[in-house]
């Protein structure tokens, strides 16, 4: 069953390449309060691997990451 | 966690070398890094006013760079080639949604990525203080040590 996620953010990273989708997501993050969540879409596949690390780094939680037709989108939950 | 810190010197001021030093730089300050690029030799062209997204490269002595057609060296050495592989490199940058130098450069000052200059290669080179964009120090070798003493990532590039 899928779990609903909230999101009170979105950001369009499509089309962008190393590092503006990670700096494009840390000022979004910033933007939230904390437990909000940000819905980032992003089409450069070294960002599957650049959102974990960020995440890890920052001590964001990355709580879903969906893989589909050339993008990814993930939804970051603001817990820093 | 404790706030990590990184050093970088910035030596190189072709297009393709100003590149590791900005995106590493404002993806570590993303990353909560504490920042510092030491502008020193032809990394002073990254800082100079005006000149971020006017810099150049040759295809000179470099067989691996792309290029729509092979060029010959005799022919890489021909007056109008930087410049021509210059934008030519950008604008297959800008295709691929890379930010520019000078977006990354903004990026960088916005989010406290430190900048230094390098004094005394400014003298040599006749760089003046005002030649250089706003925000940058000046310092040498003991200010990057200092700062480079307490990273736990220092680059030279």
């Amino acid at each position: 069953m899928p779990v609903d996620i909230k999101v009170d953010q979105t950001l369009d990273a499509k089309g962008l390449s190393c590092p503006l989708p990670i700096l494009k997501t840390k000022k979004a993050v910033e933007a939230l309060a904390k437990d909000q969540v940000l819905k980032v879409v992003t089409t450069d596949p070294g960002s599957k691997n650049d959102m974990a690390s960020w995440a890890k780094r920052t001590g964001n939680e990355i709580l879903k990451m969906d893989e589909g037709s050339g993008s990814f989108t993930f939804y970051i939950k603001k817990t820093a | 966690m404790a706030q990590k810190k990184m050093t970088i010197i910035a030596s190189k001021g072709a297009l393709d070398m100003a590149y590791p030093p900005l995106i590493l730089a404002t993806t570590a300050a993303a990353m909560d890094f504490d920042v510092t690029i030491f502008f020193t030799f032809y990394g002073l062209e990254l800082i100079k006013k005006g000149n971020a997204d006017s810099l150049k490269i040759s295809p000179l002595g470099n067989p691996a760079m792309p290029m729509p057609m092979p060029i010959p060296a005799l022919v890489a050495a021909m007056p109008g080639m930087q410049a021509f592989a210059g934008s030519m490199m950008k604008s297959m940058f800008k295709k691929h949604g890379v930010a520019s130098i000078g977006q990354l450069l903004d990026l960088a000052k916005e989010s406290g990525v430190k900048l230094i200059a390098c004094q005394m290669t400014m003298d040599v080179m006749g760089v003046k203080q005002e030649d250089i964009i706003d925000g940058v120090e000046f310092g040498g070798a003991a200010t990057w040590l200092d700062g480079a003493a307490d990273s736990q990532i220092n680059l030279f590039i």
